[in-house]
């Protein structure tokens, strides 16, 4: 292997069906806006913001309707001008209800902006005031408010700022087409988060499967000596944050730390298109960016919607579902949410609506554990799937803690790879969730 | 809340991710298995003609008859589509001597199924290989039979009916490698063949059904094993190559050793269970009472295969090297 001519990559990953080629040549379609929209309270992780309007209220879209609660937490801004009709728990595509704003949006759809900024002159200071106002947070999945990670605590000493346009889970073709279209925005962007963190040096890494967008970006950037595009192996997960800083810097990110202890700071490609749309156009977070594929789905699409738009709206936008459809997943299909009930809005965090046949999901049945080991060869943390499974389904936490099932990122390698297709790290979810729960109760104790 | 559309009146699966899977499923992993002994089983009917089928037929059947049966009394679901026993058919059937009794193949059949595997809990749960299982009991059983060889087909005036290390065992007689390579030696029926075996293995291999560490380190383990016997006393002691190519050692490698459910799920743990095996067979062949040691070896190193895995878990990501 070491002869071989390859690209920078970590160890194990698994290579399933892209099906990029279902929606990658399809430029991004704007959406009209919805009859209404339905706009949860918590679209990110930490505390939900509070909400300054009521029942019957008018907003403008562009206009901060529930506020920011805390450090680690994110302002909703109304996504389109109309009439809140009521507040209420609603359906939301994490599988939770949670508590939401619905508004009737009305004909007219006059936008507030912030003032614009020069992105030249801007400080670092104003970006992460600008990031925090506009209410971004993180595009990759977890939807981590992003003022909060421009601020590295004030001991770590962050050298390299990397944005993941890996986009490795299958289907999604979201980034990429950020990637093509938006090129000199996403540079931009790139450079205000650069230099809201104050470090000299910017990667953007990139799987090998998208050569139109590493051309691209590459012709970007070849007059900026401190940005460099890393082309990568592509391969599930290499967008992971630990397996992308592994690929890219060598390190290894310690289990329980986080990428500032290591020097780095990652952001997602919608994450630095945000930045600069916030910055350079004082447009808050109002849209969401996602992918419509599938074999399910009757007219694969990348599309702009407006956040809170329901599932339902947009799946009828792309021409309905087929009648071979089982599953409709938001998110990626290693990573993302089976959902059940098509009334739940889209929110900052989605990248993709995907409607699976029975083909794609390729379920077969369940046999026992035939120890083969691939579990543990793919693993991309290096831990025995098969024996985290085992202990999480005996119980046995104590032991799978020590076997560091709380390292797990749940993504879903050992479960896709298991010829005997036994829920592994379904398993070690439970076991993970039970493990932390111990852990909680030791510190308070 | 209402919506535009109502919810769908078709069913959705609502299963947490991983959403997609791959091909891989046990079934097809045993089916290849079965496709790589085609060889074998062909060089057994070249070498030592058609009676052999019979033989492997009637393990094959005994195998998947006694699993099913055995489903049927426990009342657990019937498992014989799996491919397993199969496996288990045609391995012992391949490791046994030519025109051996097919009442005695029976026997060895319905042991290596009964108490090699089911009496585990069935596949999966086993410790042990159930082919080498089933082949050790007709050793402990009509030792006389199971040591009782054929001249093949082709032979030549020079070659005799006792295995290459019979030869060099009793008679200090050492066969050369050629014929070891094609098959044209006395042996058990599917292990004459270094071609024939070295095929179905390194498709197992390339489908990715088989790790390379196991063959690897057996082979690399023969190597440097025999090797250093060699390189003391090359008149005393066989040279690496005969080894590799004589008894039972490729079939072993590539086709029990590396039995998914009785080897290590480590990495570094099959390159030890690797060179463990490779070590054991040394020592027995040059050591022991018996000419041939991969049956006992293998067995041997599946005994260990829970503490190997216990000690060779890999070092965590991120984790102090």
């Amino acid at each position: 292997m070491i002869l071989m001519n390859h690209k920078k990559t970590f160890k194990g990953g698994i290579h399933p069906d892209e099906q990029k080629q279902l929606s990658e040549n399809l430029s991004f379609e704007v959406m009209p806006n919805p009859k209404h929209v339905i706009v949860p309270l918590i679209q990110h992780l930490g505390k939900p913001a509070k909400p300054i309007v009521k029942k019957g209220s008018e907003v403008k879209a562009g206009e901060i309707i529930a506020e920011q609660d805390g450090f680690i937490s994110s302002p909703i801004h109304s996504p389109v001008s109309g009439k809140v009709s009521k507040i209420t728990v609603g359906a939301t595509v994490t599988g939770f209800p949670k508590d939401a704003i619905v508004i009737e949006a009305s004909e007219t759809n006059e936008t507030v902006l912030m003032p614009p900024l020069d992105p030249e002159k801007v400080t670092s200071e104003g970006i992460r005031e600008r990031v925090k106002l506009a209410g971004i947070v993180g595009q990759g999945g977890a939807a981590f408010p992003t003022y909060v990670k421009l601020s590295p605590p004030p001991d770590k000493k962050v050298d390299i700022v990397i944005i993941n346009g890996c986009e490795c889970e299958p289907y999604l073709t979201r980034d990429y087409r950020y990637m093509i279209e938006r090129t000199d925005d996403l540079i931009t962007g790139l450079r205000l988060i650069m230099k809201a963190v104050g470090v000299e040096k910017g990667v953007i890494g990139i799987e090998d499967n998208k050569p139109e967008a590493i051309n691209k970006l590459k012709e970007a950037v070849k007059n900026l000596p401190n940005i460099s595009i890393e082309v990568l192996e592509t391969k599930y997960p290499q967008g992971a944050e630990k397996m992308l800083i592994k690929a890219v810097t060598g390190k290894e990110v310690p289990p329980g730390k986080l990428p500032f202890d290591v020097g780095a700071v990652i952001q997602n490609i919608g994450t630095a298109i945000a930045v600069n749309d916030a910055v350079v156009k004082g447009e808050p977070q109002l849209t969401a960016a996602l992918t419509v594929s599938g074999l399910g789905i009757n007219q694969p699409k990348n599309l702009i919607v407006r956040i809170g738009t329901p599932l339902a709206d947009i799946l009828d936008y792309c021409g309905g579902v087929k009648e071979n459809a089982v599953k409709v997943v938001v998110g990626g299909p290693m990573m993302g949410v089976a959902q059940y009930d098509f009334s739940a809005p889209v929110m900052k965090a989605t990248s993709g609506i995907l409607v699976l046949t029975e083909d794609e999901v390729n379920d077969h049945e369940e046999t026992p554990c035939l120890r083969c080991g691939k579990c543990v060869d793919v693993c991309p943390l290096n831990l025995i799937p098969t024996k985290l499974a085992r202990l999480s389904s005996l119980e046995k936490f104590e032991e799978a803690e020590q076997l560091g099932i709380t390292v797990c990122m749940e993504c879903g390698t050992c479960t896709y790879t298991c010829p005997a297709n036994l829920p592994l790290v379904q398993w070690i979810r439970f076991g993970k969730q039970r493990v932390m729960a111990l852990q909680r109760e030791r510190q308070s104790a | 809340m209402e919506t535009t559309t109502a919810n769908p009146s078709y069913k959705l699966e609502l299963t947490s991710s991983p959403h997609v899977h791959s091909r891989w499923s046990t079934k097809q992993a045993m089916w290849f298995v079965v496709i790589a002994l085609i060889p074998a089983l062909i060089s057994a009917v070249i070498f030592f003609g058609h009676y052999q089928l019979l033989i492997v037929f009637t393990s094959v059947v005994f195998c998947v008859g006694t699993e099913y049966l055995i489903k049927k009394l426990r009342k657990r679901k019937v498992t014989v589509m799996d491919g397993s026993a199969v496996i288990t058919g045609l391995l012992l059937g391949l490791i046994l001597p030519p025109n051996f009794s097919l009442s005695s193949t029976a026997i060895g059949a319905v042991f290596a199924i009964a108490v090699g595997k089911e009496i585990f809990g069935g596949l999966g749960y086993n410790i042990f290989n159930p082919a080498l299982v089933g082949r050790a009991f007709l050793q402990a059983a009509f030792p006389v039979a199971i040591t009782t060889w054929t001249k093949p087909n082709f032979a030549v005036d020079t070659v005799t009916s006792a295995t290459p290390l019979a030869a060099y065992k009793f008679d200090k007689m050492f066969t050369s490698i050629q014929p070891m390579f094609l098959g044209n030696i006395g042996g058990s029926l599917g292990e004459t063949s270094a071609l024939a075996i070295l095929i179905g293995g390194i498709f197992l291999i390339a489908v990715g059904v088989v790790n390379y560490r196991v063959p690897l380190a057996m082979i690399l383990g023969m190597i440097l094993f025999a090797g250093i016997f060699w390189v003391i006393d090359p008149v005393k002691y066989p040279n690496p190559l005969f080894q590799l190519f004589a008894g039972g050692f490729l079939l072993g490698t590539f086709f029990m050793a590396t039995d998914w459910v009785t080897s290590p799920i480590t990495p570094k743990g099959m390159w030890i269970f690797g060179l463990g095996i490779a070590l054991l067979v040394v020592v027995i062949r040059i050591f022991g009472g018996l000419p041939e040691g991969v049956m006992y070896a293998i067995l041997i190193m599946n005994s260990v295969v829970p503490i190997i895995n216990r000690y060779t878990y890999p070092r965590i990501f991120g984790e102090a090297k």
